[in-house]
């Protein structure tokens, strides 16, 4: 996915003024967090969950080098192969290498955030292939040509309405009369639709929640079926998958799928969690003949030795961007990126470069619900907070933040001059204020003054009330 | 493809990697997947064995599964094409062969059609064998192997699990054990798919709102089986 993280001051100013977009976000978030709230409060081990699901993480991304050469050996014992890849290039080489190999011209998908982030699908599309979104909602994005807005919900941002717009625009050989009101009716023309290509398809392609080194397993979750329809019946089956997914053992993998679904969508669990361990084996009646994974860094490696490590314990559930107010306002899609919310204000500068990326991790109020909620408890907030500072290492601010904070560091190094000027400023902006105490535009504060009265200060600044209280209370 | 797996490996080694050697990681990893240790788990599974039948069928209910309890194996037969006549379904059912199954009296109710193997787009409805029921969140664990073709678990629209009653464990951690101490031909515990199933397929991707029947079953009927051969569930 080609990054457009550098617009989001624009996206965002778009994304406010669509009605439609806002009503949207907020009936879909108020949703996920109440049942989280729900599932949490039915679990009374879900806290000590969470401090063993970081420490599985934790404890596996110290002997990441090998936790991955086990799972590696494994799948080969399997009869599966696994193919390194540093970039995104290479994952999209690997992937079109095999589909090539088997001779392929239909690519079943089931949901991948991987995927976005190769864009494989274009790729496999400008080499004559033809890949198909299972997941209800990637099938949706993609008819609509959009990306994803949501990491478990791609479509979370479209009405039943729009829906049923770009099911008549595709599936043309329907009588265009037939009622699209109801979501059933949407469903079952979809599942229609994608039954068929389920067994068309010459190779399906799954994303993977968990890979276990142990076993060498892979592990999908779904609640729809679509990514086992996907991985069992064309030939060949490929697994696209981060290097961090990795956990030792099925015990791990249960503790960590205990807090994936109760935080993601409020479930207890979801309806389908599958265990995968190379290709259909002799005597197997069905299953893929095939099964690879691709493996890929993209920049992953690169964090352990900074303070950006322990966001490699991502599970990927959304919790954070479900409770998250700038997510909740703006939507996905004004992060510009495969991650959006607080997860992609701390991963995407990691994975697409600060330059690009530099807004989001301002877009942040710092109410810290993300790091609340966050069932592998990453500190986010803390961590924007590094890629800000960062930031004004690296002097990619704009010049007037740069010159503004210059000047008020030149002030607060000089406090008998800092308390005159804040004392001249307090009393100057009570005088302009006059009767109604706040401000309706300020020369340089237009940023605040466009969309909200300024309050102006009482006429003192802190320190002289502060001073005023000490000998006031004192004894 | 090998010149990105050494950089990859290579440049964790040199992140990770401790000044003195690796041995201690090296140890710490093989201990750990040599003990393979429980974390914690729900205490709300810990129950004895009647409770934990109960919170089998009350959370798989929960979760839109349907269960109907059964004295022994040859009531199969009368359950399946009773249920096929109640939801006025085709009486024809693809089956897993099974051994679990081998004993269901099919010959009893000669108007149902019964055919084994993988499932097609032709099958309205499956009956397969569960390796395990897992109470806490009621859950099957469905595996593969010549026995237990994939495909039955999710092209049909209606899934009819047969469930002995003392293959339902309290915990996730119960079953992989249970599955640990099994040991296909091959020599290796692993089988290649191991599916977790929890109610019948769902979406929420319209608006948010769930539907039951996305590309899975839309129905998931649990027959749970009082007496049955458990050896023989296995697989």
């Amino acid at each position: 996915m080609q990054p457009s993280s550098r617009h989001f001051p624009e996206n965002a100013r778009r994304a406010l003024a669509d009605d439609r977009l806002r009503a949207m976000l907020d009936k879909s978030a108020s949703g996920f967090r109440l049942r989280r709230r729900m599932a949490a409060d039915r679990l009374p081990e879900f806290e000590a969950l969470r401090d063993r699901g970081r420490d599985i993480k934790d404890h596996t991304l110290a002997h990441l080098d090998l936790y991955l050469e086990r799972f590696e050996a494994q799948v080969r014992a399997a009869g599966g192969t696994v193919h390194w890849c540093a970039d995104a290039a290479g994952a999209r080489d690997a992937i079109l290498a095999i589909c090539r190999a088997a001779g392929a011209k239909t690519v079943t998908k089931g949901k991948s955030m991987i995927a976005e982030e190769i864009a494989i699908n274009d790729h496999l599309e400008a080499h004559g292939l033809v890949p198909v979104e299972t997941d209800l909602g990637e099938y949706i994005v993609q008819l609509r040509k959009e990306p994803p807005s949501h990491i478990i919900a791609p479509a979370f941002h479209v009405s039943k309405e729009q829906v049923a717009e770009s099911f008549r625009a595709a599936h043309t050989a329907l009588d265009p009369a037939r009622p699209l009101d109801e979501p059933s009716a949407l469903l079952a023309e979809a599942r229609a639709m994608l039954r068929r290509r389920f067994h068309e398809a010459d190779v399906g392609i799954t994303g993977a929640n968990l890979l276990i080194a142990e076993t060498g397993q892979t592990v999908i979750v779904t609640n729809e079926g679509n990514g086992d329809l996907t991985q069992t019946l064309p030939p060949v089956h490929i697994v696209l998958a981060s290097i961090e997914k990795v956990v030792p053992t099925p015990e791990d993998a249960a503790t960590v799928l205990r807090l994936l679904a109760r935080s993601a969508t409020g479930q207890e669990f979801s309806a389908y969690t599958t265990f995968s361990a190379g290709p259909r084996r002799a005597a197997d009646p069905d299953g893929p003949r095939a099964f690879h994974v691709v493996l890929l860094d993209n920049g992953r490696s690169a964090l352990m030795d900074t303070e950006f490590r322990e966001v490699l314990r991502c599970i990927r559930c959304g919790a954070c961007m479900n409770h998250c107010p700038v997510y909740g306002a703006v939507g996905g899609h004004a992060y510009g990126w495969v991650y959006p919310g607080p997860l992609g204000a701390v991963l995407d500068p990691a994975l697409i470069g600060l330059a690009e990326a530099k807004h989001l991790p301002n877009a942040s109020t710092f109410c810290g619900r993300c790091e609340e909620v966050c069932p592998m408890r990453i500190p986010l907030p803390a961590m924007m907070r590094h890629w800000r500072r960062r930031e004004a290492e690296q002097g990619l601010q704009p010049a007037v933040t740069r010159r503004g904070l210059a000047l008020w560091a030149w002030f607060a190094r000089r406090p008998a001059l800092y308390h005159a000027a804040a004392r001249l400023a307090a009393r100057l902006l009570r005088r302009l204020a006059r009767r109604s105490g706040t401000l309706a535009m300020l020369p340089g504060a237009g940023g605040w003054t466009r969309h909200r009265d300024l309050p102006a200060p009482e006429g003192r600044t802190f320190r002289e009330l502060w001073a005023e209280r000490r000998t006031g209370d004192g004894p | 493809m090998s010149g990105s797996r050494e950089r990859i490996l290579g440049g964790l080694r040199r992140r990770l990697g401790q000044p003195g050697g690796d041995d201690a990681r090296r140890d710490a990893v093989e201990r750990r997947l040599a003990d393979h240790p429980r974390n914690p788990v729900p205490a709300r599974a810990l129950v004895p064995e009647p409770e934990r039948v109960a919170l089998f069928v009350a959370m798989a209910t929960e979760a839109a599964a349907t269960v109907e309890r059964l004295p022994d194996t040859a009531a199969v037969a009368d359950a399946v094409a009773d249920l096929l006549a109640s939801r006025n379904l085709p009486a024809a059912v693809r089956t897993a062969p099974d051994p679990l199954l081998a004993a269901v009296p099919w010959h009893t109710r000669p108007a149902l059609t019964v055919s084994r193997g993988p499932a097609g787009d032709d099958d309205p409805v499956s009956v397969t064998g569960a390796f395990a029921g897992i109470a806490e969140t009621g859950t099957l664990m469905l595996v593969s192997g010549p026995e237990h073709p994939t495909t039955l678990n999710f092209l049909p629209d209606t899934h009819i699990v047969v469930l002995p009653r003392r293959r339902i464990v309290a915990t996730y951690e119960d079953a992989w054990d249970l599955l640990r101490r099994r040991s296909d031909a091959g020599g290796s515990w692993i089988p290649r798919t191991v599916n977790l199933v929890t109610g019948p397929s769902r979406t929420g991707d319209i608006e948010q709102t769930i539907q039951l029947g996305a590309h899975g079953p839309r129905s998931l009927h649990i027959l749970l089986v009082e007496d049955a051969d458990t050896a023989s569930a296995a697989g």
